[in-house]
């Protein structure tokens, strides 16, 4: 509470980022965990609340006659710009959220303070709900070729890694030991996923420290155990995912990659996927183009070209589709980068995903995250900024992995149970630290830091609520979710992913829900059905009472709940937009101003913004501010249909 | 018939076939005066393609040593790929497909021809025409009425022999009105917003020309039409750059000075060869093999087609806001009113009018203000973007319709009667059809080949049951209210289902679909029972 400068500012206006004039007034309180505006008109009704760590930057921008400019980006892409009537109140704002912001300690995130009613029983089955060693078994492991090895049991082998890993049984303790002494921070090869089909392995390391010409035998009969894990293959892959060059660079400073001549029977392959400073300029550069107020076509097309962001995507999801090609074809595949926690997290991943259709259910992409993410130590800390720390370190790669689904949903509609909700509400999640999952870069760090026993799950969070994550499309045994996915990544697959990076900007979406409407059709055609097999029981039973005529009364059936539904979809229809962008002044009473162009004045009609006419903006589409995060925020389901009469 | 001129090898043996998304297939191919006809011979299959020459908007042939190869590429995108035996027998088959794929003789075409057992040519032709909306809209008959001042299409060639007028003219202040108005295209009603009684009027440009040429008579007709009003909207399709130019050519605008309850906006839209050479640019670009997202955003942004889409929704929204929100009535026009005017009357009503949105009311739109309205389908149509011919009169206009109607079913899937099944067929039929509707650039020269005695109307053929179900919006759910679009970039989407229609992609969306459809029939099947 003591970065609190200021604890509550009246009369600010919360500014509409698309179209300025649908300004709302309130009050702005800074809690020790979130900003609140609440709105004054609306009797309480509109609230928006921000999580301090969701915060990414705050922003001062020059005062003007109507306050001072404050801009605040959020992580989960959310942009909210105050306007402050008092400097200083603005200036105590700025420095308050600043800290605030900016945790230094890991005690000072959320995680820490959130305390949901739940009490300690419950807290130990949140956290055992997803149980990575149930998904080795599903797996089939351990077996004949695979053992759980002890070897890093504290941490000492690798301490990024986890305490648990399989590794070929024919792997000696010392091979592992000696393998991780050649790799870079002991992240030796390490396995990732197993096909029981066909014995194929994905396993996954750092970078060897190969330096120009250093060998290590114990590295060569770890990749040979691997080899001949799987016994029908004669040959495996080792995927650097890095660009050749940048692992030929690495060579000088006693790390790179493997020598295909030192290890017997390796095929070895670059992919060309850049590293974390490329993906977080790309992503800044993607960003600004979504925020541009009123972009062209090819503003915005031209912007996302430059900012190179799909083309890292469609890297990822190639590298991907490359390793899962050789799994499905009975090949074992080693996959590194340089420490072997991004990229090579990423690409594990979405290979897992294209395989195996279990990571394509709810359950199954939480633990597709537990396993490859939070249990193989991506570094969350640094690469999510979830403390005050060296902003080279920041890097959307969690990020694109969940776009590399999103993608794969795109193409494969009806092959995913869950759907994008989830990947969003997922996303916000890594961000906002309410949940432990994604708190600290690695097992060793989560065990120290007591997560399991001060902070909640937001894998059990996510089941519980996961009717909102369900995507009433899938279908288990449609033709496209069986077996390997085999997605197209043409360029002109790739899309940009409007839900999450504009996700705040309503007027944007579309107006009209598809998957609402069928999942409650689907709900209500289920629960009729098991009325109607009650009525029917019933009718039976009553038939040999001859009471057949009441129970006719009876069977009327409720469809008050669809009838509701399309209610609200009639209400979200109706939101005009601004297609002026200018022209036309539609203030009743005021609609004679300046609407016409002169045609005898050669500079107004020289004026692009008169003449071109692609300058649409959103101008009465509501931006919606309610935090996802916060469960007390009220409802406001009627803010269109408001907002449009009062236009 | 001099069809058998043309076709010097009728029959060709041991033909491999190539289309996107089947496995190669050898058979028999046959070319008649209208068709492409491939018969599978493998055993066990039985399979046909029957491709309408019409459909073809280009060919290449390679004869590496005795044999040939004839690559098709087709108005609808399909691209096919015939390997012959003999020399001589693929350059006769490509003869052939070259001249019979471009009749120019209308009456020629395959429609004249069609005579399938189920229709009877004399069934009912065509859904709307001005007289009938005006019956339906009884609201209209106090200010409005039916002018049959054109019925020998001698005042405006290209309109409908009865048009919507307001009463206080009569048909002598018509005629002067047409000669003042490019075409002959004077202004006419063609949306009355029952909401607030205001109306949408579409035309031609004014022949102001270079000296400022006045016309009482059309301003008194403007006048009129906005009498209990303090003003009306016109849009120009054009830049007010483009407006003073055309006055050099002997067009012109509504100047502020003669017609001072009139407010001019101007929204321009690109129409003509800029537009065919965007959609040859973007049919180009996805056709494109090479891996790589940048020159693919490259293309996209280059073909400007998405652009196009952006303007022309923003122009119907524009023009949706002076009725609907603004309360006032509005007059289109661009050069000769029979392009993006069209473009963006249709889109507004879709927006403003929830009886153009079910399955017969869009097509019935389509009637009126475009085949009705005149919009040249001859000319716009005659070839698609694979062609090497020189380009004419060449404009994907319909087709930059149908795909603003995707944009808007996309953002309001439950909102539209008909699916994207519909708009798919659309497309192709305005360039190769076994209906008569979009043959001809007007009624007059549809009435003067008696087409709509002598060939089927594709409307009634969609509205019949089993096609009926087909094309309906399973989701459709009647909505009053208007469906203002949103333009921001972000929010138009290629049309993926029509310019990746033969890529796998567009296969797994068209199964989505089913999956939809069969959820809410049994839907249906169970809050029925």
């Amino acid at each position: 509470m003591e970065h609190i400068r200021l604890p509550k500012v009246e009369n600010v206006r919360l500014l509409d980022r698309v179209s300025p004039r649908r300004s709302r007034v309130g009050t702005l309180y800074l809690t020790a965990t979130h900003s609140i505006f609440v709105e004054s008109e609306a009797g309480g009704r509109s609230e928006t609340w921000v999580l301090h760590t969701l915060v990414c930057s705050v922003d001062r921008q020059a005062a003007s006659a109507s306050g001072c400019p404050l801009l605040i980006h959020c992580k989960n892409f959310q942009i909210l710009h105050f306007s402050i009537p008092r400097e200083q109140d603005c200036q105590d704002v700025h420095l308050s959220l600043q800290r605030l912001s900016q945790p230094e300690r890991y005690e000072e995130l959320y995680c820490f303070s959130y305390k949901p009613n739940v009490d300690d029983e419950e807290r130990r089955r949140e956290w055992a709900f997803v149980d990575l060693q149930a998904d080795f078994s599903r797996m089939g492991l351990p077996n004949a070729q695979w053992k759980l090895s002890p070897v890093n049991q504290h941490y000492k082998v690798s301490d990024t890694y986890p305490a648990e890993l399989f590794v070929p049984d024919s792997a000696a303790a010392p091979v592992l030991v000696g393998s991780s002494k050649f790799r870079s921070r002991g992240r030796f090869p390490a396995l990732s996923y197993y096909s029981k089909e066909n014995h194929a392995a994905i396993c996954r390391s750092s970078q060897p420290l190969s330096g120009f010409s250093a060998r290590c035998l114990e590295d060569e009969q770890m990749l040979e155990a691997i080899l001949r894990s799987n016994p029908r293959s004669d040959f495996m892959y080792v995927v650097d995912t890095r660009p050749k060059l940048n692992a030929i660079a690495n060579r000088a400073a006693g790390k790179g990659y493997e020598n295909e001549d030192n290890y017997s029977n390796i095929k070895f392959q670059f992919m060309g996927i850049e590293n974390i400073h490329v993906m977080r300029n790309s992503q800044q550069k993607m960003l600004e183009v979504c925020e541009l107020r009123s972009p062209s076509m090819s503003d915005f097309l031209e912007g996302l070209e430059s900012s190179g962001w799909l083309k890292h995507i469609k890297a990822v999801l190639d590298t991907g589709v490359f390793i899962a090609k050789a799994v499905a074809e009975g090949i074992s595949v080693l996959v590194h980068c340089s420490d072997g926690w991004d990229r090579t997290a990423q690409v594990c991943s979405v290979a897992c995903v294209l395989l195996d259709p279990y990571y394509r259910t709810l359950k199954g992409l939480m633990v597709l995250i537990e396993k490859d993410w939070i249990s193989f130590g991506h570094k969350f800390t640094q690469r999510c900024n979830h403390l005050a720390g060296d902003p080279k370190e920041v890097s959307p790669i969690v990020d694109q992995f969940l776009e590399c689904v999103w993608q794969l949903m795109e193409q494969f509609p009806c092959a995913f149970e869950y759907n994008e909700n989830l990947l969003i509400t997922v996303h916000s999640h890594i961000y906002s630290c309410q949940f432990g999952n994604f708190i600290g870069n690695n097992q060793r760090e989560r065990r120290e830091l007591r997560v399991h026993e001060k902070t909640h799950s937001l894998w059990s969070y996510l089941w519980t609520n996961r009717a909102e994550f369900i995507n009433p499309l899938y279908r288990q045994n449609h033709s496209q979710s069986q077996g390997l996915l085999r997605p197209s990544t043409a360029p002109y697959c790739f899309k940009f992913w409007r839900g999450l990076y504009n996700r705040f900007d309503r007027g944007m979406h579309p107006r009209q829900s598809v998957e609402d409407y069928l999942r409650l059709i689907r709900e209500e055609t289920q629960q009729l059905e098991e009325q109607l097999d009650s009525h029917k029981q019933k009718i039976a039973e009553l038939e040999q009472e001859q009471e057949w005529s009441d129970a006719q009364k009876a069977a009327v059936f409720d469809q008050s709940s669809t009838a509701r539904a399309l209610g609200e979809n009639l209400a979200l229809a109706n939101t005009p937009q601004d297609y002026t962008g200018g022209l036309l002044a539609s203030t009743p009473g005021a609609a004679d101003g300046p609407l016409i162009l002169a045609p005898q004045d050669p500079d107004r009609t020289a004026d692009p913004s008169l003449s071109n006419g692609s300058d649409p903006e959103s101008g009465i589409a509501d931006v919606s501010c309610r935090s996802p995060l916060s469960e007390d925020s009220a409802r406001d389901p009627e803010s269109d249909e408001a907002v449009y009469s009062a236009a | 018939m001099e069809f058998s001129d043309h076709i010097k090898t009728a029959n060709v043996e041991d033909v491999v076939l190539r289309q996107p998304l089947h496995p190669p297939s050898r058979g028999t191919l046959c070319v008649t005066g209208h068709h492409l006809l491939f018969s599978d011979r493998e055993e066990g299959s039985s399979r046909q393609v029957l491709l309408l020459l019409r459909n073809i908007d280009a060919i290449e042939k390679r004869t590496p040593g005795s044999s040939g190869t004839i690559t098709i590429k087709c108005k609808d995108l399909r691209v096919l790929q015939l390997d012959i035996p003999g020399m001589e027998q693929c350059l006769n088959i490509a003869q052939s497909i070259e001249t019979l794929s471009c009749l120019d003789n209308v009456s020629e075409m395959y429609p004249f021809f069609y005579r399938p057992n189920d229709l009877s040519l004399r069934e009912q032709w065509g859904l709307s025409t001005p007289e009938k909306h005006y019956t339906q809209i009884k609201e209209l008959h106090r200010k409005w009425r039916l002018s049959s001042v054109n019925k020998t299409y001698s005042v405006c060639p290209s309109y409908p022999p009865v048009v919507i007028v307001p009463k206080g003219i009569d048909d002598e202040t018509l005629k002067k009105v047409a000669k003042f108005r490019q075409g002959g295209r004077f202004p006419v009603l063609c949306y009355y917003h029952r909401k607030n009684g205001m109306v949408i009027m579409r035309s031609s440009q004014p022949l102001t020309g270079a000296n400022k040429k006045r016309c009482k008579e059309d301003e008194l007709l403007l006048q009129v039409v906005i009498e209990d009003s303090d003003k009306g909207f016109i849009i120009d399709t054009r830049s007010g750059q483009q407006v003073q130019q055309a006055r050099m050519t002997g067009g012109g605008f509504e100047s502020k000075s003669c017609y001072s309850h009139w407010k001019r906006l101007h929204k321009q839209m690109e129409r003509g060869k800029a537009l065919q050479e965007s959609l040859i640019k973007l049919v180009e670009a996805c056709g494109d093999e090479s891996h790589n997202v940048d020159r693919w955003l490259s293309k996209l942004e280059n073909s400007k087609w998405l652009s196009h889409v952006q303007t022309a929704l923003s122009a119907a929204g524009l023009l949706v806001e002076c009725v609907e929100r603004d309360g006032h009535s509005a007059l289109v026009h661009g050069y000769e009113g029979t392009d993006c005017t069209l473009l963006i009357c249709t889109l507004a009503q879709l927006i403003m009018d929830p009886s153009c949105r079910t399955l017969e009311g869009f097509l019935a739109l389509l009637d009126r203000e475009w085949l009705q309205a005149g919009h040249p389908f001859q000319q716009r149509c005659a070839h698609s973007a694979y062609s090497h011919a020189r380009l004419q009169q060449e404009s994907p206009i319909f087709l930059l319709l149908l795909d603003c109607v995707w944009q808007l079913w996309r953002q309001f899937p439950l909102a539209l009667g008909f699916s994207e099944t519909l708009l798919l067929r659309l497309a192709n039929e305005v360039y190769a059809s076994d209906y008569g509707t979009f043959l001809c650039n007007n009624d007059q020269e549809r009435c003067a080949l008696e087409v709509k005695d002598r060939t089927h109307c594709l409307f009634q053929a969609l509205l019949r049951p089993p096609e009926r179900d087909y094309y309906s919006n399973p989701l459709y759910e009647p909505n009053e209210l208007a469906i203002w679009p949103s333009v921001h970039p972000q929010s138009l989407q290629l049309w993926r289902g029509f310019f990746l229609r033969w890529t796998q992609q567009a296969r797994h969306l068209e199964a989505v679909q089913e999956e939809i459809r069969s959820m809410v029939i049994e839907w249906h099947r169970v809050t029925q029972r």
